[in-house]
């Protein structure tokens, strides 16, 4: 199949490759750029193990081809340095990636807010409950952070 | 003693040994998205696999034309049972002394049944290439009601063993029957019932369902020519075993085959059987000389790759007016699709479903399991649960509930009757359990009381009158379970796999610097083996849980061991763990003598070190014991410090407790809202409550999710409706409810730590717990026994038939 040249940015480097136009997102960052932290759990866009941020949204990338992201911003759990709530690993990467973008959209969420936010994506070890805490705890660091900065 | 020695105290903590809530080694490696899976791996000239699958459920094949997939660039071939068949490799034995077709030869036998395998240089050729293959059907005639499976003009699902009289458990009833099995006192029980002044009788289904880990089952498998090896990654729940199978099939010798697991995303019991996918990968990578990748989907993983349940139990039970039940009788049909592939300890066709007595003092039972061929996907695996115990469990409380009601009695008070004492302990069960320990009425009571149950069943009055008069369109239930687990299969007298003794194994090394590697038979998918296991050799070998790896996994270097399933990697594993640290800690022993110039039975052990009794400033610590290993060890023995244990457990272990959940139903709508979800475990000793409280509440949720919708449905014709998590049940972080967790501690007297298992008894208990508080919403209106999942059309449904709609 004829390919198509894309740049992007992905964690703040500049990329260039060529893709088969129906290539996923994911299978790019995988496959193509070594970047495994995201992972493939259901391939219908329900369990979120895929998630990464695209020009600063939350995007489940087995759900977008790479084309979709020629000339954007692609960020993935290698460029987020996180907290813990995890058993198998297997969705915390998607699962943090969210969490990031969520605490960026709404930097002081209730408990419902957190878990409407994360509502779309799976965890099947955890039973949430400790990573909706993890999430509550992140944004009281950050919260946190910047009102001393702004003291500052 | 100088201000900066530390105290005792301090140099426990130090240890972040047994006991304490350190955190999981694990995490630092997830949260920065650098876990190992086996879809992380590329290595060089891999190439894929992908499966064609069969649209019918029961199906002549015709005639498969390939040539078109053949043709497309990219595709390097396609097998099918043609080409195994010259290799004896088109059927596959089963754990349950069936087999299994890799590829479907002359019929297909339930939807999605693998049909042709596809080799490919990418993944999206591969998936390209399946749609290009032609396979020609006739139509056959599809079971997929157990109960019509063994009916005079049922056609014939297996001609493979159609005249075969005898099966892997004796004698067979029908051609589409596959065991026959029972325990306890026929005629006793018999008698029982029929003198018994009150019975009840239910038929309690439960639903077919899958463990769906979030990664699904996948392998790489390379094979090389020259050495004549094979090196196998995959989501291995049993490695070693897989390694065995491997071998026997494919008659490379054990020692040729490298089996690795890498980090596996969740398990439950999905990764613990051999699927036709790692057999064709390996014939693929043997034909090619190629590393040949193989990934599930998630429809291949819900319609091919296990499923769990799909058991029919017809319960009844005896007792006096009064309340104590005086015998047990169950009748289970045992639905195991098209092959007999459950997951079970060999000697046992269904599992230890004998666990059925649960928690209460019955004089005397029995129990009869008949299995079936159904044309549905085979597995039969146990979905987070030792085998078969949470149909049991599921069973037992059902049936109490019900037994309660017909009494006119409260479910806790019948359950406070008849549970077993604590100086009953061990306690010989009449269906040939010895129940190791436990102190149930205690667990009972904490229970009742950290939720007021008193209250709880008040409010329900005044709320039952509430809804009668009109004022409410709410219905509020209150579930209430106990459950009694067995874990930790399991001891060599009675557990094997194919023949394997059922044991398991650690191997600690102590290096001279103190700095520790254990590796272990066990395989963890999640439950944080790499913190546990190193906070038990810290708390036996006094070196800090930092300095102690923890591996897994590689069948090369880990010592021989059974796997993690069945929560038995504690009760085996943790005691194998326990056991190589003692034999390391007499040695150490010896060598302290000998460097104290002691006898070794002057000295004692504290902490991290030994000292001389009555003179505790003269000490070795185990740190300096193990240099020591190194260079001056007593003359005559041997240098270095290392050991390795097999434990075959004297029994299994069997944790216990009480779960208390309220729910609220909304008739009209049929949503069931959990208001609150009590849950007290007793594992016996704990090891890490933080890592307890996270297998508790992933457990839990588990159970809601099959109890409130989950279930692997068929239609008539043998179409799978919906397998995919657009309609397969999955609870998000929005409808989880949220979860109290709580414990005693009764430690197992014959486990070298006292710890029992946990990771399996929030299901066990949980699907019940959830199961009875919705019937018993409902019961004042005279509803007896809902089956599950209690989802939101067939609690509305419930609703409808009591007339509650106007």
């Amino acid at each position: 199949m004829a390919k198509t040249h894309v740049t992007m940015k992905v964690n703040g480097a500049s990329v260039e490759a060529l893709v088969e136009p129906r290539t996923l997102l994911i299978h790019f960052l995988r496959e193509q750029l070594n970047l495994t932290g995201p992972h493939i759990g259901c391939d219908t866009s329900h369990c979120g193990a895929c998630t990464v941020d695209l020009d600063g949204k939350s995007v489940k990338s087995c759900t977008v081809f790479a084309v979709q992201a020629d000339g954007g911003e692609v960020m993935t759990i290698e460029g987020i340095a996180a907290a813990d709530g995890t058993q198998c690993g297997f969705c915390t990467p998607g699962m943090i990636t969210r969490a990031y973008r969520l605490l960026k959209e709404n930097p002081k969420p209730s408990e419902d807010e957190i878990r409407h936010g994360i509502a779309g994506n799976l965890c099947r070890c955890t039973g949430y409950q400790n990573i909706v805490k993890a999430i509550e705890f992140a944004a009281a660091k950050l919260s946190g952070a910047t009102a001393r900065e702004a003291a500052e | 003693m100088n201000e900066i020695t530390p105290t005792r105290e301090e140099r426990i903590e130090r240890l972040q040994g047994m006991g304490c809530k350190r955190k999981r080694v694990e995490d630092v490696r997830f949260v920065q998205g650098k876990g190992n899976y086996v879809d992380d791996l590329k290595l060089p000239g891999m190439i894929y696999g992908d499966f064609v699958h069969s649209p019918y459920g029961h199906a002549r094949i015709k005639k498969i034309d390939a040539s078109k997939a053949k043709a497309l660039p990219g595709v390097i071939a396609v097998l099918t049972a043609a080409d195994l068949k010259p290799l004896s490799l088109h059927y596959m034995p089963t754990l349950a002394g069936d087999v299994q077709a890799v590829l479907a030869e002359e019929k297909v036998l339930f939807q999605n049944q693998e049909v042709a395998f596809i080799i490919a240089e990418d993944r999206y050729t591969a998936a390209d290439a399946v749609e290009l293959v032609e396979v020609e059907y006739e139509a056959l005639p599809v079971i997929v009601d157990p109960f019509k499976s063994m009916t005079k003009d049922a056609p014939v699902l297996r001609e493979d063993i159609k005249d075969k009289t005898d099966g892997a458990h004796g004698k067979r009833k029908h051609y589409n029957h596959i065991f026959a099995w029972e325990i306890g006192d026929k005629e006793g029980t018999d008698s029982a019932i029929k003198k018994a002044e009150v019975t009840v009788k239910e038929l309690i289904s439960y639903q077919r369902v899958h463990p769906s880990p979030l990664e699904t089952c996948q392998c790489v498998a390379s094979f090389d020519k020259i050495r004549g090896e094979l090196t196998l990654w995959g989501t291995f729940q049993a490695p070693h075993v897989i390694r065995t199978v491997a071998s026997l099939i494919s008659k490379i010798p054990e020692h040729k085959i490298h089996v690795i697991a890498p980090d596996i995303g969740g398990g439950f019991g999905n990764k613990v059987g051999a699927y036709p996918g790692y057999i064709c990968s390996v014939v693929a990578s043997i034909v090619t000389g190629r590393p040949v990748k193989w990934v599930e989907d998630r429809i291949e993983n819900l319609s091919t790759t296990a499923f769990a349940r799909d058991y029919h139990m017809t319960a009844e039970i005896g007792a006096t007016k009064d309340g104590r039940v005086t015998a047990l009788r169950v009748h289970v049909l045992a639905d195991h699709g098209a092959f007999d592939a459950c997951a079970d300890p060999t000697k046992w066709p269904a599992g230890f479903f004998n666990i059925v007595s649960g928690s209460y003092d019955f004089p005397v039972a029995h129990v009869e399991v008949d299995g079936v061929y159904t044309n549905k996907a085979p597995g039969g695996v146990a979905y987070r649960c030792s085998f078969r115990v949470t149909e049991a469990a599921y069973c037992i409380e059902r049936a109490m509930d019900i037994l309660a009601q017909k009494l006119g009695m409260d479910p806790a008070e019948l359950r406070i009757k008849n549970l077993i004492r604590r100086e009953q302990f061990p306690y010989q069960s009449a269906l040939g359990w010895e129940y190791d320990s436990g102190d149930y009425h205690a667990a009972m009571k904490q229970a009742m009381d950290a939720v007021g149950y008193a209250k709880l069943r008040e409010e329900q009055k005044s709320r039952q009158a509430a809804f009668k008069r009109g004022e409410t369109r709410e219905l509020m239930g209150i579930g209430v379970a106990f459950f009694t687990e067995i874990v930790g299969a399991g001891p060599s007298r009675n557990c094997d796999i194919l023949g394997i003794a059922m044991f398991d194994s650690a191997e600690i090394r102590i290096h001279p610097t103190g700095a520790v590697i254990a590796r272990m038979g066990t395989k963890s998918q999640g439950q944080g083996h790499e913190t546990t296991y190193a906070q038990i050799i810290a708390t036996e070998l006094g070196l800090p849980a930092d300095d102690i790896s923890i591996e897994e996994g590689n069948t090369d270097t880990a010592p021989y061991g059974l796997g993690t399933y069945g929560s038995r990697s504690t009760p085996t594993g943790g005691a194998a763990t326990a056991m190589a640290a003692r034999k390391i800690r007499a040695k150490a022993q010896m060598i302290a003598a000998h460097l104290l110039e002691v006898s070794e039975y002057d000295l004692e052990w504290d902490v991290d070190r030994f000292r001389v009794k009555g003179n505790p400033e003269r000490a070795k610590t185990m740190k300096e014991i193990a240099w020591a290993a190194y260079n001056r060890v007593p003359p005559g023995m041997e240098p270095g410090l290392e050991a390795v244990n097999y434990y075959d457990p004297p029994n299994m272990t069997y944790p216990f407790g009480a779960y208390i959940c309220v729910v609220d139903v909304d008739v009209d709508t049929g949503v069931v809202k959990v208001r609150r979800f009590y849950a007290l475990d007793d594992c016996g000793t704990r090891i890490n409550p933080m890592i307890i409280e996270g297998q508790i509440h992933g457990g839990l949720t588990e159970a809601f999710a099959i109890a409130m919708g989950q279930e692997i449905r068929y239609d008539e014709s043998g179409n799978l409706t919906g397998p995919s998590f657009m309609d397969y049940f999955m609870p998000t972080a929005v409808e989880t409810p949220k979860w109290e967790t709580d414990w005693t501690t009764t430690p197992s007297p014959h486990h070298p730590i006292g710890a029992k298992g946990v990771g399996e008894s929030p299901n066990v208990g949980g699907v019940p717990c959830f199961a009875n508080a919705v019937n018993d919403a409902f019961k004042f209106l005279g509803s007896t026994h809902i089956a599950m999942p209690h989802d939101n059309w067939r609690t509305w449904t419930v609703a409808e038939k009591l007339g509650l709609h106007g």
